[in-house]
């Protein structure tokens, strides 16, 4: 049993950590640095709502070995919001009825923000084929789809 | 969950000499299906060696004969992305992009895809149609193995303990070489396929000639469809291709599952092969 130490950056500040070969992204970010804003669903890759960036690419942090996180530069949910000031994307969220429960909100704004950065003026077919990798059990997605339009205009 | 040590190799002779030291070692690559099958209890590894640290092990390159060489590591979305890729196999392309969704794209290879040998997988299939050869290393030796060859059983490779894939060849296509790749999802865009098709074939003046196919998710491995393919010989027209795809049923043997009857997924191979052959003459 191996253990190793990793570092990176999360949301603008530099890390280091201590992680057992075994772990998984999900439990560095959620226990060891305390960023519980990231959640976990199905444990299985399919839900997205563990969704975060590492190094601009949306990945499950539910299926990344910790130790991939070396090096790298993540960013969370915690990490949108600058200085308490929310993002057009965060606000379209709330104005836009982009949530509802909320689970899944994180992933949600996570991916979403990816895409605004791939594609500023995103059509229909590439927000749909972008979101897919988020599940949401309430909003119908109607909410998420407008709230992302929105956002890409402001 | 258990603890295992763990290594980053920066070369490929470097992973090799891990591997001969460790022969029991698991490999391993984006971790899409290694974290699972840890976390299930399905493998208990006491040494892991991933290649992601190994230089140029995630390259794709394009020959000068139209040919592209992928490395192990390269992911989906980078073949979904690569500028060689899209100029000399689009086709291939569009089957990587149809696996899952970009967040497992991102992270899931191409190594990984063809060493876990899921009979449900996409990449496997398209690359078999394509006749592609996987560079394989093991100690003293590079050998090159036809894919159809690798894949024996669901879960199964002919690879042998300590011996890994290092990259994978697809040889240039003639001026009228056609190649297509159809998932059958009837539940979610981003499921396992219930039926795929890869097939490639030589077309001229609307008649086929040299059909390679194969079928995903319908047996333990990549199907070859060899009642298809000798049924349409060489030269075939559009008129025989429905005759020729309904002997794809004895081609293939498929399981009762969520995603289908057996019976279900031998009518719908049926339907999809003879929608493959129309779309390569199309
Ligand atoms: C939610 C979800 C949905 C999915 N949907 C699809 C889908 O629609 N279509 C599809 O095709 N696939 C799908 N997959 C499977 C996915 O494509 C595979 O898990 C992935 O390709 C494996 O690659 P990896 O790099 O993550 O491999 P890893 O998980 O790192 O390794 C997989 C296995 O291969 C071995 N291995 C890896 N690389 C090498 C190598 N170079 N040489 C020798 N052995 C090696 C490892 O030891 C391990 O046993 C899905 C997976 C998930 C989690
Ligand atoms: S918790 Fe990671 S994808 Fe669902
Ligand atoms: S807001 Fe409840 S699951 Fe999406």
């Amino acid at each position: 049993m191996s253990e190793h130490i990793i570092r990176f950056t999360v949301n603008g500040v530099r890390r280091e950590q201590h992680v057992a070969a075994q772990r998984r992204l999900i439990d560095v970010l959620r226990d060891d640095c305390g960023l519980t804003g990231t959640k976990e669903g199905c444990s299985v890759g399919i839900c997205g709502a563990c969704s975060v960036l590492v190094d601009g690419e949306v990945i499950s942090s539910c299926l990344l070995p910790a130790t991939y996180a070396d090096g790298t530069t993540i960013t969370t949910i915690e990490g949108l919001a600058r200085g308490g000031e929310l993002t057009p994307l965060q606000d379209a969220f709330i104005t836009e009825g982009g949530f509802q429960c909320g689970i899944c909100t994180p992933g949600q704004l996570i991916t979403a923000t990816a895409l605004l950065a791939a594609h500023p003026r995103p059509t229909d077919t590439q927000i749909d084929e972008w979101m897919t990798s988020n599940l949401c059990r309430c909003t119908g997605y109607h909410g998420i789809r407008r709230a992302i339009h929105k956002a890409a205009v402001t | 969950m258990n603890g295992f040590t763990y290594h980053e190799p920066t070369t490929w002779p470097a992973a090799q000499d891990l591997i001969a030291r460790e022969p029991d070692a698991t490999m391993l690559a984006g971790g899409t299906a290694f974290t699972l099958l840890l976390r299930q209890g399905l493998i208990r590894p006491t040494t892991v060696v991933s290649l992601r640290r190994i230089s140029g092990a995630n390259r794709i390159l394009a020959d000068s004969h139209g040919g592209l060489w992928i490395g192990a590591m390269a992911t989906h979305s980078t073949v979904v992305r690569s500028p060689e890729v899209r100029r000399n196999w689009p086709e291939f392309a569009d089957a990587a992009a149809t696996v899952a969704t970009l967040r497992i794209r991102n992270q899931a290879t191409i190594g990984g895809s063809v060493a876990h040998a899921d009979p449900a997988s996409d990449v496997p299939v398209m690359l078999a149609a394509l006749d592609a050869q996987v560079i394989v290393r093991k100690p003293n030796a590079a050998p090159r193995v036809p894919i159809d060859q690798l894949f024996i059983d669901t879960f199964t490779t002919s690879l042998a303990p300590g011996e890994f894939i290092e990259s994978i060849q697809i040889a240039g296509r003639g001026p009228n070489t056609r190649a297509v790749y159809l998932k059958y999802t009837p539940r979610s865009v981003d499921d396992y396929a219930t039926v795929s098709v890869a097939a490639r074939a030589e077309v001229e003046e609307g008649r086929l000639r040299a059909p390679r196919i194969f079928l995903g998710a319908v047996g333990g491995r990549p199907m070859r469809a060899m009642s298809v393919e000798a049924a349409l010989g060489d030269g075939t027209e559009a008129r025989a291709f429905a005759d020729a795809a309904a002997l794809v049923r004895s081609d293939i043997d498929p399981i009762d599952d969520v995603r289908g009857s057996a019976e279900y997924k031998r009518e719908m191979a049926r339907v999809f092969v003879e929608r493959a052959l129309r779309t390569l003459v199309a």
